[in-house]
């Protein structure tokens, strides 16, 4: 015999969780904490690149100000202004998604997601200026840095790609998992709180490595 | 006589035989029997390659292979040994069987995820393998530029890409293994009553998930700069070798903890179920995992005490290298604690637990060793270091990996082994283990260095031993492929828990049905309660 309450539930507790877990609330937890671990082993991979950069920096100062003065400041500041209007973004979706309006939340997503290719789009920019520039050490290309600072310069740049490309790519998985998540939205998929919450984690941890790659990069020559 | 044909009830094994359930499934038990195939193919691929170093080395000319096929060797050997068999060899196999059946649980918290993982493992299998078959790498397992950079002449690209997913399964595996741990315990199973095995799990879970995606993003800097020629360890443009080496290490040091501490899980299992004993100082044992775990991220640079490392820092890593030798140590003691007035019987499982202690106590001992800054120098890179890390691989983890299988594989088939081969199998592999390997300390310590083909003819005798102590020690390894595959058809019928253990995993069908348990249990008590009197109203 099956108790009935007669209390109206919301219809999204009568939803069953996967079969390995009891209740939604467990499912719910433990997607949460895979997610904030997986969160831990991207910072140590980013970790890995930022210490060989650190260890750089302090080896050749001289060279690294240098060649940090031939990146484009201002594109780089858009593109952080933009990065953490785009976390905002994701959080007023997460706020609208707990409060059930989807309307709100697909707006929110769809914000997020042009934020993301906009910053995508103008860090494209910059390559092409380097490019052209002739600050890119990839694929045996001729690169032009005025003496005495050449090949160090050389290192940084090489970080630069290394490192703006990472975060790039993993912006684009961003991009790609809000389009996602709005998809969800449009069809009211089931959990949907949940998702588009672990959805926002990952979303803030790709904003916070900018936060770390912007002063590491941009603001070496600038530090006074 | 009549036969009469048993129907076996439905288990996670007869549920459905298509290879095509095999390759699509979400249950932890059959993951972990296709990562049990991948990992033997990969033991026996790694032992192979060897084989042809212990012949070639049987005697001090050069006369099996050249230097440069040699290099290939024992770069093979390194790489299967270490990423594709003993990083997912008990967490991958025996820790995805048994981790929710040990905590009373359905499934792992993440079932897809599960077989993502065994399908990156795969992939990066598949890329090791084309490694090989295009004439493989000279660069050791250690990829230590300049030699996996600026003069790399194999292909370090398919090794280092193969070697960064398979991180990335590892990592995933150990994420997994987290969540599940936190979340999924069974009702009155609280954190002081986990089995160690699950502990050993846990802990080796933290190391796979901080650690590894060091060596992925380091791997990738190689990569990066074999394809797109950036030059981040290029002294040329003042890029530092010894860098990637502190890199390196960052993962490889832990890594080392990633192939033993779930060892040490299962001789806990082990040697509390043959002794007939509570575990002495469970609380210590569970701390001392998570010790070795943390501890263990702080060592790294006692790999670099020759490398230019400023001496300071050497004593720094030379001191917290002692401190991590105390949580082993009390693991140890402990064992014996536990063995001492014990009702102690000798299966096959406890044979492998008992030489796990002896040669991890060896291999630890020696560790501490090499870990002295001044006797470093004397014995940096040659057989010494060899024999030290041999003994904790493949007498510590290995010794460990089969007593594992041994003990639970009446869990995973539902059948048993002969018995007697299996301890004839174990005596093997410690006779030929210790035949191999200790003469090795002595080569070392006599000055002869590692990873070269040809020696000076003194060092012909013990040489000699140490190839006829491989042969012995490959026979070993054969006997239970052997007779494990005979005992999956043949085999006496083992019933639910034919060693009469505590735990979890033992008071459900062998083979568990699909979802493990059919009613969630309820547990009320510490592990290993063997001195505990049963009841009737207990579970098997
Ligand atoms: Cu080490």
């Amino acid at each position: 015999m099956t108790y009935q309450s007669a209390i109206p539930t919301r219809p999204d507790t009568l939803e069953q969780p996967a079969s390995q877990f009891d209740s939604l609330a467990q499912q719910h937890q433990a997607d949460t904490l895979g997610m904030w671990v997986f969160l831990a082993s991207e910072i140590l991979f980013f970790g890995g690149m930022f210490m060989a950069y650190t260890v750089y920096r302090t080896a050749f100062p001289a060279a690294f100000e240098a060649a940090s003065g031939h990146l484009n400041l201002g594109l780089g500041g858009i593109n952080t202004a933009i990065l953490l209007t785009s976390s905002l973004t994701m959080t007023l979706a997460d706020d609208a998604v707990v409060a059930r309006n989807r309307r709100a939340t697909a707006i929110w997503l769809a914000l997020t997601a042009l934020l993301g290719t906009i910053f995508l789009a103008i860090k494209g920019i910059e390559w092409r200026e380097e490019f052209r520039e002739q600050l890119a050490p990839l694929f045996g290309r001729p690169f032009v840095f005025p003496e005495p600072h050449t090949d160090q310069a050389r290192l940084f740049f090489s970080f630069y790609f290394a490192l703006t490309g990472l975060h790039a790519l993993h912006l684009l998985i961003g991009v790609v998992l809000v389009l996602v998540m709005l998809i969800f939205t449009l069809r009211d998929a089931p959990h949907l709180d949940a998702k588009v919450i672990i959805a926002g984690l990952y979303w803030h941890l790709v904003d916070l490595i900018w936060v770390f790659v912007f002063p590491l990069l941009y603001l070496a020559a600038r530090h006074g | 006589m009549t036969t009469v044909p048993i129907t076996l009830p439905k288990n996670y094994l007869n549920q459905d035989y298509t290879l095509w359930s095999w390759l699509t499934t979400i249950d932890h038990k059959r993951i972990a029997w296709l990562y049990l195939v991948s990992i033997t193919f990969f033991f026996f691929l790694g032992g192979a390659a060897a084989t042809v170093m212990r012949l070639e080395l049987a005697t001090a000319p050069g006369d099996v292979v050249e230097s440069e096929t040699y290099n290939r060797l024992f770069s093979l050997h390194g790489i299967a040994m270490v990423w594709f068999f003993l990083v997912p060899s008990i967490p991958a196999t025996l820790g995805n069987f048994l981790l929710p059946l040990m905590i009373g649980a359905r499934d792992m918290a993440f079932p897809r995820l599960n077989l993502l993982s065994w399908y990156l493992y795969a992939i990066a299998g598949v890329f090791a393998l084309t490694m090989v078959i295009a004439g493989g790498v000279d660069t050791g397992w250690t990829f230590y530029t300049p030699y996996s950079s600026l003069f790399a002449n194999g292909q370090v690209v398919l090794a280092v890409v193969g070697i960064i997913v398979a991180g990335f399964s590892s990592i995933l595996t150990g994420l997994n293994f987290i969540v599940t741990v936190h979340k999924m315990r069974a009702p009155g199973l609280t954190w002081m009553r986990l089995p160690l095995f699950v502990w050993a799990q846990y802990a080796t879970a933290i190391i796979m998930v901080l650690a590894t995606p060091v060596l992925a993003i380091t791997l990738l800097m190689i990569a990066l700069e074999r394809i797109l020629g950036i030059g981040i360890f290029d002294p040329k443009m003042g890029g530092d070798p010894v860098l990637f080496q502190h890199l390196f290490w960052f993962y490889s040091h832990p890594a080392v903890y990633i192939m033993i501490l779930p060892g040490m899980g299962v001789v806990s299992e082990i040697i509390t179920c043959f002794a007939r004993k509570h575990i002495f100082g469970y609380d210590g044992m569970a701390f001392a995992l998570l010790a070795i775990a943390l501890i263990g991220f702080l060592v790294w640079g006692h790999h670099m005490f020759v490398a230019g490392q400023s001496v300071y820092a050497s004593v720094v890593f030379s001191l917290l290298s002692f401190i991590v030798a105390v949580p082993s140590g009390i693991k140890v003691f402990n064992w014996a604690a536990t063995l001492y007035k014990g009702s102690v019987s000798f299966e096959t499982p406890m044979l492998y637990a008992l030489g796990f202690v002896g040669l991890f106590t060896i291999g630890g001992l020696t560790g501490v060793t090499v870990a002295s800054t001044a006797v470093d120098v004397h014995v940096h890179d040659t057989y010494f270091v060899i024999a030290h890390f041999h003994y904790i691989m493949v007498g510590g983890m290995v010794m460990a990996y089969f007593g594992g299988l041994h003990f639970w594989w009446p869990k995973m088939t539902g059948r048993m082994y002969p018995d007697v081969w299996g301890r004839i199998a174990a005596i093997t592999i410690f006779i030929g283990f210790n035949l191999t390997f200790f003469p090795q300390f002595i080569l070392g310590y006599l000055g002869m260095p590692r990873r070269y083909h040809t020696y000076p003819d003194e060092f012909e005798l013990l040489n000699a031993l140490s190839s006829a102590g491989a042969s012995i020690l490959a026979a070993g390894y054969l006997l239970p492929l052997a007779y494990l595959l005979y005992s999956l058809r043949w085999g006496p019928m083992a019933g639910p828990n034919p060693w009469d253990a505590r735990g979890l995993e033992w008071t459900t069908p062998s083979p568990p049905p699909e979802h493990n348990f059919d009613r969630i249990p309820i547990v009320t008590q510490k592990p290993y309660a063997y001195d505990v009197p049963k009841r009737d109203s207990d579970p098997a």
